[in-house]
């Protein structure tokens, strides 16, 4: 039988369907890969081979009654931001020790009642705070992407596979899993996937619920798929998608069929590109890679518009004032009284003191701080105001440029993959991997990014496309037309499958 | 706190003198109202109060990871609703923000509140101090979660947090600084207790903590500028709302007086020491970096909703009041005792219905009030029902029974219960009134006195000695201006 894992979920779901192989031994399949695969690159944080194995025996039932669901019997990863019913979830924090939630993300409910299995918890960023999977208490995830040394032989470095959605991509790229959940609050779907050559899509906000995702920024955060084709996206973001009368963001919208857009291609869609993220230090192969997506879509009878966010460098600032401010709030709840980790001192403010210094990470710590700085009387107006006017302004630039174009196209990232260690000392560099992210987030808008060619060292790179609110539409059938031009783009060698 | 607009001058009954002259003290309150509500206001959870600790938490309560707050409609139907009571601004967008603070029984570490834009803006309400009609201004109304409890008493190392009032709605109505006398501010809490429970916004049970109040004084020579304010927390009875008014007055007028300044602080009230000690400086406050929840959106209203619920809002004390005066020929007094509680006004309009409505109120407040209180029981609890007092007075009104015998009517209807009429009939209490039985009643008396109609003749006072006779013979039953008409007639006098 052929390696079932490097399937993509659409190929798996019909080879199910046309029962060439049985949900258990697809499942069996990644399960034995993550057994090998997993310790060199620290995808999972905690592997559920029972529950999926469970899942997986139950899909085959319906498979074979003929009642299969629309994701019945794929193997899926589930990033460990997402609360799971009865097993342990920790946003990859030391604060929530052991903790075991009695419910489960309204995410992943919607998954598992499609049919999905999970094979396990994913990495990431402690509470989804990075972009580089550095920063977990599970330690650093390592992208299966290894660059290609000037002898012409794989380096030794180990690449960070972004984050803070690490995890999933590394272990989509690595095929650990057809598809994977994860969450963006400033880039943390689309960076990772474009550091991965994988698709990661973040909706509209209030398109995906947050009930049952540990909150980072609650204004900004959204859940997303990634996977390794657009396709899968399109089938993943369908089921992901949806009302919740538990989060009232949630946006009470009727979700398309995103899957019979794909092939529709872009005949006379205006594309527009924004000045503004022609930024100072862009590499050359990230601008010849924008060219070359322009002109993908030229050629598939797109029109190509110069457009300008006036406002775009304001969004990354803005986005540190309030991401942080929103975070500082959030993670108060952390407090060693009710689950997690406590640390008892001899009064009360000091067990606080001493249960949040242990249970947080120092990036957590620095947003907590930054973000209670930026919320105290007397900095109020001067920060956390007056970014939330820059992020109106953000809005409005994108409201007038829907004027005159359907969809807008940039880089993901501003660079490759970058190796452990390179940035993590230097937070200022690497909040700049956000930079063409954030503007995203914080005027509310999905966006996607497609993998779309490799970097000299051979690591991938990734093109956005950002929509109008709830046109994800428009980015999957825009999405194909780069696939279909870029090709996909595979990880040459399985260096880490042990054994 | 800041000064009203237009600043009447200070009553002289209402000054405290001091040692160097006179003080006007300044009062203006925060009265925290429970919504009444049968979940609370994020969550599903029950708020039945007295339940076991830790058993009405959801897991939106007990600020679970990835949890989320959903507004409770209803609690915000009650607060416009309040707002409609009070005849105050309902603002049609209005924002909840998150008060950030750590507290075991705060398990969000944040309260959700509304801070810049409450639901509810500027109204006012009516009171009245000895028979003094005042008006006091309410600065806004907002909604907000209360926190848990926090346990102290359970375990010699150890505190507990009980988590069941943990998110429960509350009313936080700020009134304006404008009360100038214990006796204000305790005629503004009763009055607005009134227009809560009238409403059926909030029950106002006190002893329940379901409404409570923070009490902010300050003292100054009448005329002068405001003074430093102290905030006396979470008062909880109207009773030691009084205490405190004045205690902490004194308090203040002592210090400046001894050449001190007051301190802007947050102040405890111990009733058992009649006393208000320090619990907070204005240097300890705590700094709450209020910003809006970003887990709600704004509170958008449409002023047909808002209309809608003013449509169905109940009449209110000073309208039923008002009512009670032209319709039923009420005096301000005893229409004020009536409208009090809307129940009594209730049972009260029930007896008066298509009834001589004085008599009803007389009636309803003499002899029910004075009995219900005399036995300490509630109107609810009352035996005796609206119909068994009106059929009493309606038996008052046609002359069936005198005033005397309706008494003991009323008592056996009070112990043994029965219809009014039936009893009357059955055990012969029906006031005579027949002409021929009467006379014949009269003329017995006349026939065996024959000293007595004599002397009356000489002393026409004489003829009550004749009614006592004719009342004794008749066992009360008799009507007794017919008595006398028919003994006028036949004595002739």
């Amino acid at each position: 039988m052929t390696d079932l894992t490097k399937l993509t979920l659409s190929q798996a779901r019909d080879g199910l369907v046309a029962k060439k192989f049985s949900a258990r031994e697809l499942t069996d399949s990644f399960l034995t890969a993550i057994d090998k695969g997993n310790a060199a690159l620290n995808a999972y944080v905690l592997p559920t081979p029972e529950h999926a194995r469970a899942q997986a025996d139950e899909s085959d039932k319906r498979l074979k009654s003929g009642n299969a669901r629309p994701l019945e019997g794929l193997p899926l990863g589930n990033k460990d931001l997402f609360c799971t019913n009865g097993i342990r979830t920790t946003a990859c924090s030391k604060i929530l020790g052991n903790f075991v939630p009695a419910y489960e993300s309204t995410v992943g409910q919607n998954l598992w009642n499609a049919g999905g299995v999970m094979l396990g918890k994913l990495n990431n960023d402690e509470f989804a705070m990075g972009s580089s999977n550095e920063t977990s208490a599970f330690g650093n995830v390592v992208s299966p992407w290894r660059r290609i040394g000037k002898n012409g032989k794989p380096s030794t470095d180990k690449l960070v596979p972004g984050g803070s959605s690490g995890g999933s991509s590394a272990a989509v790229a690595a095929d650990l899993c057809l598809a994977a959940t994860a969450t963006d609050t400033g880039g943390s779907i689309r960076q990772p996937a474009a550091l991965t050559g994988t698709v990661g899509i973040k909706p509209t906000y209030g398109r995906c619920s947050r009930w049952g995702i540990v909150a980072f920024a609650s204004s900004l955060d959204q859940a997303g798929p990634i996977t390794k084709t657009v396709r899968d996206a399109a089938m993943m973001l369908k089921v992901m998608a949806g009302h919740d009368a538990k989060d009232s963001t949630s946006v009470d919208m009727p979700v398309p069929d995103y899957e019979a857009v794909l092939g529709k291609g872009v005949k006379g869609l205006r594309v527009g590109v924004p000045n503004e993220y022609r930024v100072d230090g862009m590499s050359a192969e990230v601008q010849k890679l924008w060219d070359d997506g322009i002109a993908w879509l030229k050629a598939a009878g797109a029109t190509i518009h110069d457009i300008s966010l006036p406002h775009t460098k304001y969004a990354l600032p803005a986005y540190y004032i309030v991401a942080p401010a929103e975070a500082s709030s959030n993670l108060a709840r952390y407090d060693g009284m009710r689950y997690g980790l406590r640390v008892n001192g001899s009064n009360l403010t000091e067990t606080y003191e001493q249960t949040r210094a242990e249970g947080f990470g120092k990036e957590v710590r620095r947003r907590i701080l930054i973000g209670t700085y930026v919320l105290s009387a007397g900095y109020y107006d001067a920060y956390y105001l007056k970014a939330q006017k820059v992020r109106t302004l953000i809005k409005r630039d994108f409201d007038d440029a829907w004027n005159t174009v359907d969809v807008m196209l940039t880089p993901t990232t501003p660079s490759p993959a970058f190796a452990a260690g390179e940035k993590s000392g230097d937070p200022l560099a690497m909040y700049l991997e956000d930079i063409f992210t954030v503007t995203v987030n914080m005027a509310g808008l999905p966006g996607i990014s497609v993998p779309a060619g490799l970097s000299s060292q051979g690591t991938p790179l990734g093109l956005q496309l950002i929509g109008k609110p709830f046109d994800e539409e428009t980015l999957f059938r825009t999405a194909q037309v780069i696939e279909d031009a870029a090709g996909r783009f595979a990880v040459p060698d399985r260096w880490w499958i042990k054994g | 706190m800041s000064s009203s607009k237009s600043e009447a001058a200070a009553k002289p009954s209402n000054l405290i003198s001091g040692d160097t002259g006179d003080w006007e003290v300044v009062i203006g309150l925060e009265v925290h109202a429970q919504v009444a509500s049968n979940a609370k206001l994020f969550s599903g959870a029950s708020t039945e109060y007295g339940a076991e600790p830790n058993s009405h938490v959801s897991l939106v309560d007990a600020a679970m990871p990835g949890m989320l707050p959903v507004i409770n409609r209803e609690c915000v139907a009650q607060a416009i609703r309040t707002g409609l009571g009070l005849n105050a601004q309902v603002n049609l967008k209005s924002i909840f923000d998150r008060k950030n603070y750590f507290y075991p029984d705060l398990p969000q570490g944040y309260q959700i509140s509304q801070y810049k834009q409450p639901v509810v803006g500027e109204g006012k309400i009516e009171i009245d101090v000895d028979g003094e009609a005042l008006t006091v201004g309410v600065e806004r109304l907002h909604l907000e979660q209360d926190a848990g409890k926090s346990l102290h008493d359970q375990h010699p190392d150890y505190s507990y947090v009980d988590l069941n009032r943990s998110g429960v709605a509350l009313m936080e109505i700020v009134s304006k600084p404008d009360m100038r006398s214990a006796k204000q501010a305790q005629a503004y809490v009763t009055k607005l207790r009134t227009i809560l429970r009238y409403l059926g916004t909030c029950d106002g049970d006190m002893e329940k903590g379901n409404l409570r109040a923070d009490v902010n004084v300050s003292v100054r020579k009448p005329g002068t500028e405001l003074g430093t304010r102290c905030e006396i927390k979470n008062v909880n009875s109207i009773r030691f709302i009084g205490q405190a008014i004045e205690v902490e007055a004194r308090r203040q007028i002592e210090i400046i007086e001894d050449g001190g300044k007051i301190d802007q602080e947050t102040r405890l009230f111990d009733p058992a020491r009649g006393e208000t000690r320090s619990m907070r400086s204005k240097e300890e406050a705590h700094d709450y970096r209020y910003f809006p929840d970003p887990d709600l959106l704004p509170l958008e209203l449409k002023q047909d909703y808002v209309d809608g619920l003013q449509q169905h809002l109940p009449e209110l004390p000073d309208e039923k009041r008002s009512r009670f005066m032209k319709d039923f020929g009420l005096s301000a007094y005893d229409a004020n005792v009536l409208v009090a509680e809307r129940p009594s006004a209730d049972y009260f309009e029930q007896v008066a219905q298509g009834r001589d409505g004085k008599l009803a109120a007389n009636w309803v407040i003499n002899e029910l009030f004075g009995r219900l209180n005399k036995e300490g029981k509630d109107i609810a609890a009352s035996p005796m029902s609206a119909d068994q007092l009106g059929s009493i007075v309606d038996l008052i009104s046609s002359n069936a029974i005198s005033g005397k015998i309706a008494k003991d009517l009323f008592e056996i209807v009070w112990s043994e219960g029965g219809d009014p009429a039936t009893i009357v009939e059955a055990r012969g209490m029906k006031q005579v009134t027949d002409t021929g039985a009467l006379e014949k009643a009269v003329d017995d008396i006349i026939a065996a006195n024959p000293d007595k109609v004599e002397q009356a003749k000489a002393k026409p006072s004489m003829l009550g000695w004749f009614v006592g006779q004719v009342m004794k013979g008749t066992g009360g039953k008799a009507n007794p201006a017919a008595v006398n008409e028919i003994l006028k007639q036949k004595l002739g006098i």
